[in-house]
């Protein structure tokens, strides 16, 4: 029997919980599983977790009116699906993973439920078995069992009577004292295949007769394909073909219809690449071939250089309070730069397209039912006739909320019917063709009282895309806004979204501020929290943790920042030491307040993550543009954290038992700050720009 | 032209481009798809297999040069009980991955390091371990080595 599509019992007592996300590697099969079969008294031992198919029936409505809702999603994502392909968003709904909604809004909204309905319904089919009141029985272990009497039977035993009971459409869920597996760090269900090499990923498919196809973009965005001269390339072992394709519809920078990318089909990964690659190609650079990222943050600094042009926060009046006789006035700008993903999968996508307009798609897809859409769109089929069969991912984090990929790889397949063939993008594609998290610029400009706090806070900042600017310290008057000022590369979603980098804006301020009133960056914060009981509990925590204010040698340092981010709130205790004009990142305490960790130890491994991974960033992660394309590659010039560069994370959890919030993504936003706060406590250099880079003695020398 | 190799205990002939990387004979040709493609170029580690015990970047390895028993991830556990190696089962007791993607090169640097020097220093794995993980796996892989090498 199925409880609202969510929930399978067999025969044999087993159970299948359908989620309608994919598990990249956040331990959310694990922790969905575990609300869905808390909720029925499942036995864990028999409960399996599986992706339900990309279908209507699975969307996650949740997502959707949770991020227009209460829920705290990022507009940023909202908008950005939006801007991908909104007629097919609208028309099949998501299966969205992203936004860190998996366990909040799924799990809250249709795992519990689906759960404690499953529960009543076996309680309901034991009762009507044994002709006894429901009130008198009891479930747990997936067995229904009448004490008085000894009676006991399995759910699976029940499944013909509980087919014809209609399930309770609002069940009573447990209260916390009634949990048996929310709460407790069961092992992750995904990691055994993930040591032995059996995990598929969508790169590793293999089909029968199947091609290898490999794809170079125009190099500046909006660039146009001129002429290929292929005569030399089809000579190539094992190459088939050489196709051109048009830009994805919906992904930006589309100078019209003409085609943006070449791709050669081989019978060989490498043979394709190294096709591609001998290809003579012209490419036209369009109307950006003269974008550089230094003109574009000039633009940028004269753009926020305004009060806000449009409102994110306003109370109060600013201007009269910085108008005002004696008014002492403290200014600062920030900037962060573009990002790559780089998730250790490059992009793929296998498709099969028949000539009876079916088609197959095999992918790793933050989004299935959009590939779906888009695929179909763009091929004139029928989504019904899409079956799309999503993968583990190696790494989402943004980037596989696109479908630009996965649509190449089924228009290239388009062209040879009856065979499946593989896009793989190469890694120097992937980077050079992301959708990056978009560089900004972000102003401040505030009025302190006598003794240096805040009374009125203005910041203006550029490429809006959420509510990351706003500050949960008690100022009085604030004035928080934008300016519309983009540039022409593409741009979506990376993981945290504008809690990228307005923490690191406002934390860095804040401590700016704390410097310039003389007192201690903690304490000063602490203050203005008075009327945030769930921000300076967490805030405390991490100090405590973070031994704050115990003695450090010279050259080193501790910075601390705290965030609200969807749904969570974080704080962070970095230490750095300076060594030979190298920053060095030792250790960083966490502290998060989810409202309740689900699986406190995939808790622990997603803060400790994500702080790594915006720690990646925050020390090397720049792309930059010269000449409308991006000058960075691979990991060689796009740098990621190793062993030897990577510090103890420890991370303290709260369970306050506010409403639940994320944890995939709540453990970026407060690195930067730290690490630049700690950086200024070690050596009195401020970084206002990120990646955060040490001052030489030389260049501070050159600089005075 | 035709090469003689052996991989996981197992004799192969393939016939393929010399200077194909051994990346792509594994993966492509032969359909072992455990060794990951990460960069191309040598950087991210991804792609370790051990030949003759040694980790190897196979995307930087022409299999005209392979000299020597190839070990995979899917072979790295033969001969043990339930198939795992002791660093396949660290990793699961640490809980080490996240996406994954990475692990099979990781786990096959350790192996490799922890089968000359089984009780490394911190030290001795950040200069032999230099592989990336997007995820931020690090403290975690500390853990696990950490644990082996008390073991
Ligand atoms: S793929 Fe070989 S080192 Fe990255
Ligand atoms: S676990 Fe995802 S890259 Fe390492």
């Amino acid at each position: 029997m199925v409880i609202k599509t969510w929930i399978k019992v067999a025969r044999d007592n087993k159970v299948t919980i359908y989620v309608p996300h994919q598990d990249i590697g956040q331990g959310s099969f694990t922790g969905l599983g575990q609300m869905a079969a808390d909720e029925m008294d499942a036995d864990w031992a028999l409960v399996s977790v599986l992706e339900a198919p990309a279908h209507e029936a699975f969307a996650n409505g949740a997502m959707i009116t949770g991020m227009a809702g209460d829920l705290g999603v990022s507009d940023g994502l909202l908008s950005t699906l939006g801007f991908v392909i909104p007629k097919v968003a609208r028309a099949v709904g998501l299966m969205l993973t992203g936004g860190s909604s998996s366990i909040r809004a799924t799990g809250q909204y249709a795992m519990r439920p689906a759960g404690a309905a499953a529960r009543a319904v076996f309680i309901e089919a034991a009762a009507k078995t044994w002709n006894l009141p429901a009130s008198e029985l009891q479930a747990a272990n997936s067995r229904v069992t009448h004490a008085s009497s000894g009676k006991s039977i399995t759910y699976g035993e029940l499944i013909d009577t509980a087919a014809t009971i209609t399930p309770p459409s609002s069940p009573r869920l447990k209260t916390p004292e009634q949990y048996t597996l929310i709460g407790k760090s069961v092992p992750r269900i995904d990691i055994p295949e993930k040591v032995n090499g059996t995990a598929k990923y969508a790169i590793d498919t293999r089909l029968p007769e199947m091609k290898y196809a490999a794809i170079r973009h125009s190099p500046v965005f909006g660039g146009t394909l001129d002429s290929v001269d292929d005569a030399a390339v089809l000579k190539m072992p094992g190459v088939t073909r050489v196709l051109k394709l048009p830009a994805t519809k919906g992904t930006m920078m589309s100078p019209g219809d003409g085609d943006v990318a070449v791709v050669v089909v081989a019978n060989n990964t490498w043979r394709a690449e190294n096709a591609v690659r001998a290809l003579t190609v012209n490419f036209g650079p369009g109307l950006n071939g003269n974008l550089s990222t230094a003109s574009m943050f000039a633009g940028f600094d004269t753009a926020v250089s305004t009060p806000p042009k449009k409102d994110l926060h306003k109370q109060g009046d600013v201007g009269k309070v910085m108008n005002a006789a004696g008014a002492k006035i403290v200014e600062a700008r920030y900037r962060a730069p573009f990002l790559d993903h780089a998730g250790m999968e490059p992009l793929s996508t296998t498709a099969l397209v028949r000539a009876d307009g079916t088609a197959e798609l095999w992918v790793g897809s933050q989004v299935p039912l959009m590939a779906r859409g888009a695929v179909a769109d763009a091929l004139g089929l029928k989504a019904e006739n899409v079956l799309v069969h999503n993968h583990r991912m190696g790494g989402g984090f943004g980037r596989r909320l696109h479908v630009d990929f996965i649509v190449q790889a089924a228009r290239v397949a388009a062209e040879m019917p009856g065979t499946p063939v593989k896009l793989t993008w190469s890694r120097e594609e992937s980077i050079q063709h992301g959708k990056y998290r978009p560089a900004s610029v972000s102003r401040f400009k505030t009025a302190v009282d006598a003794e240096g706090y805040p009374v009125a806070w203005e910041n203006v900042y550029n490429w809006h895309d959420d509510d990351a600017a706003k500050i949960p310290y008690g100022v009085a008057d604030q004035h928080i806004g934008y300016v519309e000022a983009t540039a022409p590369v593409p741009n979506g979603p990376w993981r945290s979204v504008g809690h990228s980098r307005h923490p690191f804006f406002t934390e860095s301020f804040i401590d700016e501020l704390a410097n310039a009133a003389g007192v201690d960056p903690y304490a000063y914060r602490a203050k203005l929290l008075t009327n945030a009981p769930r921000h300076r509990a967490v805030l405390d925590l991490a100090a405590e943790k973070g031994n704050w204010g115990s003695p450090m040698p010279k050259g080193s340092g501790r910075g601390i920042a705290v965030h609200e981010a969807f749904g969570s709130i974080a704080a962070q205790v970095a230490e750095v030491t300076v060594v030979n004009g190298e920053l060095k990142v030792n250790r960083i305490v966490c502290a998060i307040d989810c409202g309740q960790a689900i699986n406190p130890d995939a808790v622990v491994a997603q803060v400790q993550g994500g702080a790594l991974y915006g720690l990646s960033a925050a020390l090397y992660g720049e792309i930059t543009l010269a000449g409308g394309r991006v000058e960075q590659s691979n990991f060689h010039d796009y740098r990621s954290l190793l062993l030897q560069d990577a510090p103890a994370v420890e991370v303290h959890i709260i369970n306050s038992g506010a409403a639940l919030g994320g944890v995939g993504e709540p453990g970026t936003p407060c690195v930067a700050p730290a690490i630049a706060n700690a950086l200024f406590a070690a050596t009195g250099q401020r970084a206002r720009e990120l990646p955060v880079k040490v001052q030489t003695a030389t260049a501070t020398e050159s600089a005075a | 032209m035709a090469f003689q190799l052996t991989i996981n205990g197992r004799a192969r002939e393939i016939d393929v481009e010399g200077d194909m990387p051994l990346l792509w004979v594994l993966r492509d040709e032969i359909g072992l798809t455990g060794t990951k493609f990460g960069c191309g170029i040598g950087a991210c580690g991804a792609c370790t297999v051990h030949i003759n015990g040694e980790a190897i970047r196979s995307c930087q390895m022409p299999v005209s040069g392979v000299a020597g028993p190839i070990t995979t991830i899917e072979g790295l556990g033969a001969g043990q009980a339930d198939e795992l190696h002791p660093v396949q089962k660290a990793w699961v007791a640490a809980q080490v991955p996240q996406c994954g993607y990475c692990q099979s090169g990781l786990i096959m640097a350790v192996a490799s390091l922890l089968a000359k020097n089984p009780s490394p220093t911190d030290d001795d794995l950040k200069t032999t371990v230099t592989n990336i993980c997007r995820c931020g796996t690090h403290d975690r892989v500390r853990a696990a080595v950490a644990a082996l090498a008390k073991a």
